[in-house]
């Protein structure tokens, strides 16, 4: 399951070819910049789950329960006339860390069923918070009148969403090259050992609880800050933000990119949001169903998602070309 | 006061038997596979739309809509097992949440594309509709009903379990499945059979349910966290454990949605995450 450890140090072209897209997306969908921010946002927040499931193995049904925390610290803080974007980021990790750090303790006891259902509990718990604190949280209603000041003080948030896509884009990419630092440091090597057995690794004398708790805390972090990046932009928080709905789509998106890939999140979360965006205009029932579907299809047949398929496909398009040079 | 206390007491029983009528399948699957089976929920769905289109458009009595429902869930709950379940026995837990999310996704779509997101009403049958007064407490007769039939239900189960050969099996390989394995017992087949069994107790469940819990297509995830937490809490072994399990939770969730209505919701959710914190191999466990 898991690929060969690159040094962070050295960037692969794809890598750069990837970023440069992204970055080109203003011509190249220009029309498109909202969904694309949207997709931008919830690859960040699989990143976040990436961190928890792919890297250190934690099972997790109740990620939006960060997410919503970040976009509800933001939302409040702009609603209240403080719009300016960056400090809305920062409490909204603040926010989020916090209260990842305060539940890991409760998520790392047990085992893989314990831990699903504690996590599904604390994400339905803080669903029942926001929809009972009218007063903070707006309800049901949502939450309304939140003006957000231009970025860096001349960047007006636009209605084309220009300004919003690049916002995501520069947010994502820093957040994408610390996780890419993390992950490779000794730090990140240390979870997939844990992941992979944490009785060795608790025997080799590695503090296992607290490895997970940090890690546990950092993907908070990501996760309320993907959550502030999407209150911020559509400049709007519903409960659904809590949704158990939200929760098990995250856990698609990553696993439909591919877990433990760096680039699994970001892929999956693409595929995903543009498959939705057409799929559910014909018939929401339908794209459903046919998720539904695909998720079994993919347990069956080929776990290491979309990304992993073309991994393999390139490696099996060099063996051939080997080959065939050999033979001439 | 006391009357309103017994008449919550007596709502929450009847709501816990469901409960544990429902889940008691998915407390064989997760203690004898030791297998994540999140689409439980969607047989007690199939069990309720049974009963919807048994009364509503085939005119069936109430008595033979049951063992439809039973029937039709189990039947479906074998197929699946031969086509899907097995396959995932031996995968990791992530597998085995996702391909069941997957599936509990299919039936929600598809209950969604024959019936419509709206709640379905059904008619509670002219015999148990209406209340009866005991010792000046006014009790609904069909949750009445709903007792009855659950512990009836629940004293067939610990005789078949206890008394029969095939229970003999059952137990044999929760306990110890290579030794009951290598003593000629075919694990595999008793599974399938306890698997089916315990998803048409879920089916009619559902069916009984639709009154208690409402019926719409999102019944599988509303209640999965409900039944998950009766396994959880009553621990796998033998019937004992998920039956109080689910009995304390149906009190308590009734009791926290009539005497605290701000916070109902809450409790439950809370009450899980501090019980799997505190004991997480559940209440009553063996192990």
């Amino acid at each position: 399951m898991s690929i060969p450890t690159q040094a962070a140090r050295q960037i692969p072209v794809a890598e750069i070819v990837f970023w440069l897209v992204l970055a080109a997306g203003f011509w190249l969908w220009p029309s498109y910049l909202p969904l694309a921010s949207q997709v931008l946002i919830a690859g960040l927040f699989a990143l976040s789950l990436d961190l928890v499931l792919g890297y250190a193995g934690i099972v997790s049904l109740g990620h939006a329960a960060y997410f919503g925390v970040g976009a509800y610290a933001a939302g409040v803080l702009a609603s209240h006339g403080w719009g300016e974007p960056f400090s809305g980021l920062l409490l909204a990790a603040v926010c989020a860390g916090a209260t990842g750090f305060i539940t890991s303790f409760l998520v790392v006891r047990g085992k893989d069923l314990t831990r699903l259902m504690v996590t599904t509990g604390i994400g339905l718990l803080l669903f029942e918070l926001a929809n009972r604190l009218t007063d903070v949280t707006g309800g049901n209603d949502g939450l309304l009148g939140m003006e957000m000041r231009p970025l860096l003080g001349t960047f007006r948030f636009d209605m084309y969403g220009k300004v919003a896509y690049g916002y995501s884009l520069a947010v994502t990419f820093v957040l994408f090259l610390l996780m890419r630092r993390v992950v490779n440091s000794p730090f990140g090597l240390s979870l997939r050992g844990i992941r992979d057995n944490p009785g060795r690794m608790l025997a080799l004398g590695y503090p296992v609880h607290r490895r997970l708790i940090a890690m546990y805390t950092l993907a908070s972090v990501y996760a309320g800050i993907a959550g502030a990046l999407l209150a911020q932009t559509t400049q709007f928080v519903g409960t659904d933000v809590l949704s158990f709905n939200r929760s098990a789509e995250l856990m698609v998106m990553l696993i439909v990119g591919g877990t433990g890939m760096l680039y699994g999140g970001l892929v999956g979360a693409a595929v995903f949001m543009v498959a939705h965006h057409y799929l559910s205009d014909l018939n929401p029932s339908y794209w459903q169903f046919w998720l539904g579907a695909f998720l079994i299809a993919i347990v069956m047949f080929g776990r290491d998602g979309v990304l992993g398929a073309c991994l393999r496909l390139m490696r099996a398009w060099r063996v051939r070309a080997q080959k065939a040079a050999l033979e001439s | 006061m006391i009357t309103s206390f017994l008449g919550v007491l007596f709502d929450g029983l009847a709501y816990g038997m469901l409960l544990f009528l429902i889940s008691v399948g998915l407390s064989v699957t997760l203690g004898l596979m030791n297998f994540i089976n999140l689409a439980h929920g969607a047989f007690a769905m199939l069990g309720g739309y049974v009963c919807v289109l048994a009364l509503q458009r085939w005119g069936l009595p109430f008595y033979l809509m049951l063992p439809l429902a039973f029937l039709l869930s189990a039947l479906a709950g074998l197929l699946l097992e031969r086509v899907l379940y097995r396959h995932l026995y031996r995968r990791s837990h992530l597998d085995q949440v996702l391909a069941t999310i997957g599936l509990t996704f299919m039936a929600i779509a598809s209950a969604n594309y024959f019936f419509g997101p709206m709640q379905q009403p059904v008619q509670v049958p002219q015999f148990l509709s209406g209340q009866i007064s005991v010792a000046g407490v006014d009790l609904n007769l069909y949750r009445g009903f709903l007792l009855a039939a659950g512990a009836a239900l629940t004293l067939a189960l610990t005789l078949a379990l206890e008394r029969t050969r095939f229970g003999a099996s059952v137990r044999a390989a929760v306990d110890r499945p290579r030794v009951a394995e290598a003593l000629g017992i075919r694990v595999g087949l008793v599974f399938q059979v306890t698997f089916a069994v315990g998803c048409g107790l879920a089916g009619l469940g559902g069916a009984l349910g639709v009154q208690v819990l409402g019926l719409d297509p999102a019944f599988p995830l509303k209640f999965i966290v409900y039944f998950l937490l009766v396994v959880a809490v009553g621990g796998t072994s033998g019937l004992k454990g998920p039956l109080y399990a689910a009995l304390l939770l149906g009190v308590i969730d009734v009791a926290g949605k009539y005497y605290i209505p701000e916070i109902g919701a809450f409790i439950i959710y809370a009450m899980m995450v501090i019980l799997l914190v505190l004991r997480p191999q559940g209440l009553i466990s063996r192990k």
